[in-house]
């Protein structure tokens, strides 16, 4: 790489959105990397004034297709919160089972389609088919069972049908659910081998200082509800995200910044979780990660898949007891009435943080909405990350440097239709 | 010698991803169709990019910017057969709320001049010309691999513009009108989807559009004898699919504004 040059990669593949990569230089030092975030802006928020209190789960799950069930807890949990109401227990237990689907589907389209083919040296999932169909085929049998959840639960996996605010409009027979269960338990073999491979790839040695931000519960691993924690200390409830948490707009995205009290750049998603909530694994998958070569915290992005994998595995897990333990809700959703007031709600999306706030008026009106998604907050982490990663690179041949910087956003899973939406490397001189 | 492979592309506009998925959802049937299709272009699901011309072409999502416009004619151009995925790219989708407020930018960022953002969200076809067109929002598995069939065997896609009533009487449902006073929008959306929200004891929200000459207006009148206010019609219409004419008619006849 000459000095005083850009990389770029003009849209970025198996990436959920459409996005680019440019790293500028000056004088042979990388002086910025920029995520840019060309998804055509949907403008969620502002379609959202004027609509029902009933509405924002089906609308804002059109934000991502890969993670909808995420987009209708946080909306559910918000406005539930406004009205001051608070879901049965077996509402709670059946929507994170939901919610365990959502993850097992899409952390396995990422580690084994999106992801796991950089590391082994292809460009696809499909071509990884060509020489490895068992591996595919595997992948695709654990989605399957991730989407089997989804579609007994919800009506179907992208946009499901039945969540409502209060609840479901009908609640799963047992038996539909029991049915579930062998495929989830061979899931739950599988991701326990997929912890194994993945911890096997050869990894980059690059590692980085985040702060890491994530929910964090008394007793369970983080799914559908907690306190907001981070790595110095932060400890609030979701009504105080907007007091600590800013979002701002750069011109090379049309995806919003978000920083921590002013000046803090955090990471979202499962690094984020599991270093904060490793001790709320079961001990088996806790041991497990460690055999896997996670420690405590894990600070090396490229590692995250052996993290998504665990995550994998979690939910499998997770699926299972809550499936033996399943009562249906009845009734399946509780009466929730519109009063004036504002409500905060937060889950954990498989890529992270998923805040939503609403401000609805006595007649149920929406008078506001703010949707902040895990890749717009991640957008600053990433960046700095492509700053460092590049700095000792750039004597790289262009496209060995264009497919490594690639790969470097590829572990942090962006999806781009939810911050706004993909990338395309480009390394500019200044 | 054997025949090439046909070759498949898929194409993203402004949409959420969910139509695309539901190919990648295929579980079962994947393999097997990139086996017969070389998928030549799928950004989201790789990054080996074969240079067109493409035999089949999947659209996804709908045009809200200037470049986006002329990147479809791009599409158009390298494509034998262009196939409109998902409410988004049939209609417009749910970002086509916009055409019918004021400029929404302002609300969402604090300088909307670097947004470069048409007013309005249009369906590919307004356009381009489609081929064909597969609706749902998202769109069903089964008819997307009836068209991936049909495109292989060189016929034309059975895919009926009938509505969901239909489909739910053939699941054996009782009908969440008459058995609950729940107000439906099946009576008037295209079929596709299997009637899955009567299945779940909820009315049809009408994701897979207007069928073939829907009576909307019979249907508004049986919402409001079941006590639905004009607002409520009027927001039934104006959601997922606001933009295709039916429902866009409808929906201002019930206008409270
Ligand atoms: S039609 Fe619906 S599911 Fe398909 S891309 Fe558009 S918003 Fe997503
Ligand atoms: S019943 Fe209606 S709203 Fe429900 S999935 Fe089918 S077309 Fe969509």
């Amino acid at each position: 790489m000459t000095h005083g040059s850009r990389v770029k990669v003009p849209a970025l593949a198996r990436v959920e959105g459409e996005g680019g990569l440019e790293i500028i230089t000056s004088g042979g030092k990388v002086t910025e990397a920029r995520l840019d975030i060309y998804e055509p802006p949907r403008f969620f928020e502002a379609m959202l004034r004027g609509r029902r209190y009933t509405e924002p789960p089906d609308i804002t799950a059109r934000i991502c297709g890969i993670c909808p069930v995420a987009y209708q807890m946080s909306a559910c949990a918000a406005i539930e919160n406004a009205c001051g109401v608070t879901v049965t227990e077996q509402v709670e237990r059946l929507r994170r089972l939901l919610y365990c689907g959502e993850w097992i589907e899409s952390h396995t389209l990422h580690i084994y389609l999106l992801h796991a083919p950089d590391f082994l040296g292809y460009d696809s999932g499909i071509h990884l088919a060509r020489d490895h169909p068992e591996l595919v085929q595997r992948a695709l049998r654990v989605k399957k069972a991730g989407n089997g959840l989804m579609t007994v639960i919800g009506g179907r996996s992208v946009h499901p049908v039945n969540v409502r605010v209060g609840g479901f409009y009908r609640a799963p027979a047992p038996a539909a659910l029991r049915a579930l269960a062998s495929e989830l338990e061979w899931a739950r073999q599988t991701a326990e081998e997929t912890v194994r491979w993945v911890a096997a790839f050869d990894f980059p040695d690059f590692s980085h200082n985040y702060e890491f931000v994530s929910l964090r519960h008394p007793h369970e691993y983080p799914i559908t509800q907690g306190r907001i924690v981070s790595t110095s200390g932060l400890d609030i409830t979701p009504a105080h995200y907007d007091e600590r948490f800013t979002e701002f707009q750069v011109p090379h995205s049309t995806a919003l910044h978000s920083l921590l009290d002013g000046n803090l750049t955090y990471l979202t998603g499962p690094m984020a979780r599991y270093s904060l909530n490793h001790d709320r694994l079961p001990p088996d998958i806790a041991r497990l990660a460690r055999e896997a070569g996670l420690e405590n915290k894990c600070h090396n992005p490229f590692r995250s898949i052996i993290v998504r994998a665990i995550e994998l595995l979690y939910a499998c897990d997770e699926a299972l007891r809550l499936i033996a333990s399943y009562e249906p809700p009845d009734p399946p959703a509780v009466d929730v009435q519109p009063r004036r007031a504002t409500g905060y709600g937060v889950s954990e999306a498989p890529r992270g943080l998923l805040y939503h706030r609403y401000r609805i008026q006595a007649d149920g009106t929406i008078e506001d909405a703010k949707i902040v998604p895990p890749t717009s907050q991640n957008q600053r982490a990433i960046e700095a990350d492509l700053r460092d990663f590049t700095a000792t690179r750039l004597h790289l041949p262009q496209d060995q440097l264009t497919h490594e910087c690639e790969q470097a956003v590829r572990s942090y899973d962006p999806c781009i239709s939810c911050a706004a939406h993909f990338l395309d490397l480009r390394v500019s001189p200044r | 010698m054997t025949t090439p492979k046909p070759t498949l592309a898929v194409w993203k506009f402004a949409s959420c991803d969910g139509c695309q998925l539901t190919l990648l959802n295929c579980e079962d049937e994947l393999l097997q169709i990139a086996g017969q299709l070389q998928i030549a272009n799928f950004p989201e699901a790789s990054s080996q990019v074969i240079e067109g011309p493409y035999d089949v072409s999947l659209v996804e999502g709908s045009i809200t910017t200037p470049g986006d416009a002329e990147r479809i004619r791009r599409v158009r151009r390298q494509s034998r057969i262009l196939i409109t995925i998902g409410a988004c790219a049939t209609s417009g989708g749910i970002q086509a709320l916009r055409n019918f407020s004021g400029d929404l930018a302002p609300l969402v960022y604090a300088s909307p001049q670097y947004i470069d953002s048409l007013r309005t969200s249009t369906a590919i076809a307004e356009h381009v010309q489609a081929d064909f067109e597969l609706r749902g929002c998202p769109i069903g598995k089964h008819q997307l691999l009836e068209v991936i069939a049909a495109l292989l065997s060189h016929r034309r896609p059975n895919v009926r513009g009938h509505s969901v009533c239909i489909e739910c009487k053939r699941a054996g449902l009782s009908c969440v009108m008459v058995a609950h006073g729940t107000p439906c929008l099946g009576p008037v959306t295209q079929a596709g989807c299997g009637a899955i929200c009567p299945a779940y004891h909820r009315g049809c929200y009408g994701c897979f559009g207007p069928m073939e000459t829907p009576n909307t207006k019979a249907l508004a009148a049986r919402w409001r004898e079941l006590g639905a206010t004009d607002q409520a019609v009027h927001r039934a219409f104006r959601t997922f699919t606001a933009a295709a004419e039916p429902f866009r008619k409808e929906a201002d006849a019930h206008d409270a504004r």
